[in-house]
């Protein structure tokens, strides 16, 4: 996989991104327990913004109800190993598939049926609070009083069932946002990225030149959902606790989308970038408010519909696009 | 000469208005066969049927030996009939390279495969040093040029142009004529709808006209501009 990563990548861009990589990995070891839990939040973030660029960036199809592949892989992580002490990383194998198939009935039905742009969107927030409202009933998985995972002091960390202190959590998701990162230039720069960004651009030109549309749209989903349920495995060992209310909201659809808009929608650095100014620029507005000892609950909400409003205004294909340029890593001409 | 494409009985009505009725033609293989005829006479439509973007509502129609009518779009490509838009639709946000590897990718795995058979199609269409701009930059003759591009790089056996020359000034249409000529001495068979009588006239072996949905006349070009119909409900006064 490393092979044509680099091969594809400029120089600089290589050079940029080993640098990124470094500082990313040396920081347990300078920062302190708060900063790396806020550089957590950021790559949980990272990960699953690249996860979800997947079905928009790439192929063109808006997702507004990703929560759903993040509560199905939490569910059914943490049930497994609350009820039957199977760890996370057996349970992903078996998040995975439960989040494709629910992918692969949200497309079926939308491209089948040709249930396409706002109607789409819909049809995805609709699946999303299905789900919301299923679990909040379900006994199985607790219902509305919250699934929680037993939070101990572990003497030392146990990577196989992700119980441990947050430079372990850090380094997962970390190893998770880099592989994402691997995986999605791989597909971009192959032949089904050229299909996918065709999709995008124009379907029925994309239908001309011969490409089976719906298939490929189905493959953009059911990946797109696939490395989802990780992010909400990951979630739910994390936090320790799943409420469906929470992890099946359309807010929390709505945030792990926020980073790839302000840094850039169907870039590869884009969801990265986002996750950093986000929620970097989120975390410092609460440090300097506290700093001030002024206390204005829903201010973040406030920052982040500036910082959008900000985006779409100045910068409409986002922050990365023009610091590419900026930073000489760019190849496109326009 | 064998027969790559035969229409047999094609009809369309939308509503009321039948706006293709009854129309059989037969495309020899390496012929360049245009269809001309008024606005609104169906000639989009009956493009649009040949190249699975609709079905047809009665009538069939035959490539290479295999009816095709009714087929989606993508598979009618993947059989071997590529086409152009008469309003262009390049994938607007994609390199001009990129744009003919899409294309290129339907019959090949590999992407440096693909992207060494754009480079190849980019240079016979006077493209190649423009094969990293965007492409919504290009002008209308280029993105023109470019949407053939495309085409070709499916493999076609059987291109489908749908008035590549409107638009373009009379010595990019010369040009276009030129780089047609040079596919078909090639093999390749071409299908064209066009008004511009200049490019029909230089480059058709064969003639049909449309008017009113119904195939009116059909021959070689000098005799088809000479037919009274023709003349009639199509050309006019106007001298060609």
């Amino acid at each position: 996989m490393i092979a044509p990563l680099t091969a594809t990548m400029s120089r600089r861009g290589a050079v940029l991104l080993a640098l990124l990589s470094a500082a990313l990995l040396a920081a347990p070891w300078v920062v302190n327990d708060y900063l790396l839990t806020v550089l957590i939040i950021i790559l949980y973030f990272a990960y699953a913004g690249q996860a979800w660029n997947i079905m928009m960036g790439f192929a063109g199809q808006l997702s507004l109800g990703h929560a759903i592949y993040l509560g199905l892989g939490g569910y059914v992580a943490a049930t497994l190993f609350t009820r039957f002490g199977i760890g996370p990383w057996l349970g992903l194998l078996a998040a995975i598939p439960v989040a494709t198939a629910c992918g692969a009935i949200i497309g079926f039905l939308a491209f089948r049926f040709r249930v396409a742009g706002v109607y789409f969107v819909i049809l995805t927030i609709a699946f999303a609070e299905f789900a919301r409202i299923g679990f909040d009933n379900w006994s199985f998985v607790s219902a509305s009083s919250g699934l929680f995972l037993p939070v101990r002091q572990y003497a030392h960390n146990d990577l196989w069932r992700l119980r441990g202190d947050p430079a372990m959590f850090y380094y997962v998701i970390f190893g998770a946002t880099a592989a994402i990162f691997a995986l999605c230039h791989v597909l971009l720069k192959s032949r089904i990225g050229y299909f996918w960004l065709a999709i995008r651009e124009d379907e029925v030109a994309a239908r001309a030149a011969g490409i089976d549309t719906f298939r490929y749209k189905m493959i953009a989903v059911m990946v797109s959902a696939a490395v989802t349920s990780f992010a909400g495995v990951f979630y739910a060992f994390f936090y320790n606790n799943l409420f469906p209310e929470q992890v099946f909201s359309i807010a929390r659809s709505v945030e792990i989308i926020l980073g790839p808009i302000i840094g850039g929608i169907g870039t590869l650095f884009g969801p990265i970038l986002g996750a950093f100014v986000l929620t970097g620029l989120a975390e410092a507005l609460n440090a300097a408010m506290a700093a001030c000892s002024l206390d204005l609950p829903g201010a973040k909400q406030v920052f982040y519909g500036i910082c959008l409003l900000i985006v779409i205004v100045a910068l409409p294909d986002g922050v990365w696009p023009p610091l590419a340029r900026l930073l000489g890593v760019s190849r496109s001409k326009t | 000469m064998s027969v790559l494409l035969s229409l047999d009985g094609v009809s369309k009505r939308f509503r009321g208005l039948v706006a293709v009725d009854q129309v059989s033609f037969a495309v020899p293989q390496g012929a360049i066969f245009a269809v001309i005829g008024p606005n609104g006479a169906g000639k989009t439509t009956l493009f649009n049927m040949i190249a699975g973007a609709m079905p047809p509502d009665a009538g069939t129609i035959v490539f290479a030996g295999e009816p095709v009518q009714g087929l989606s779009a993508d598979a009618v490509c993947r059989r071997g009939i590529a086409r152009t838009f008469q309003i262009v639709r390049p994938f607007p946000a994609l390199s001009v390279e990129d744009n003919v590897i899409v294309g290129a990718l339907l019959h090949r795995r590999d992407v440096a495969a693909a992207r060494a058979l754009a480079h190849q199609l980019l240079t016979q269409l006077d493209l190649f040093d423009k094969r990293e701009r965007i492409a919504s930059t290009l002008t209308l003759p280029d993105r023109k040029r470019l949407e053939v591009a495309r085409a070709l790089a499916t493999g076609p056996r059987l291109l489908l142009l749908d008035e590549v020359m409107a638009g373009l000034r009379p010595t990019e249409t010369d040009r276009m004529v030129a780089i047609l000529r040079a596919l078909n001495r090639g093999g390749l068979t071409i299908l064209l709808i066009e008004h511009v009588m200049r490019a029909v006239m230089a480059l058709a072996s064969r003639v049909l006209v449309l008017d009113h949905g119904v195939a009116i006349a059909e021959g070689a070009p000098e005799q088809v501009v000479r037919d009274p119909a023709v003349v009639q409900s199509y050309l006019g006064a106007e001298e060609v």
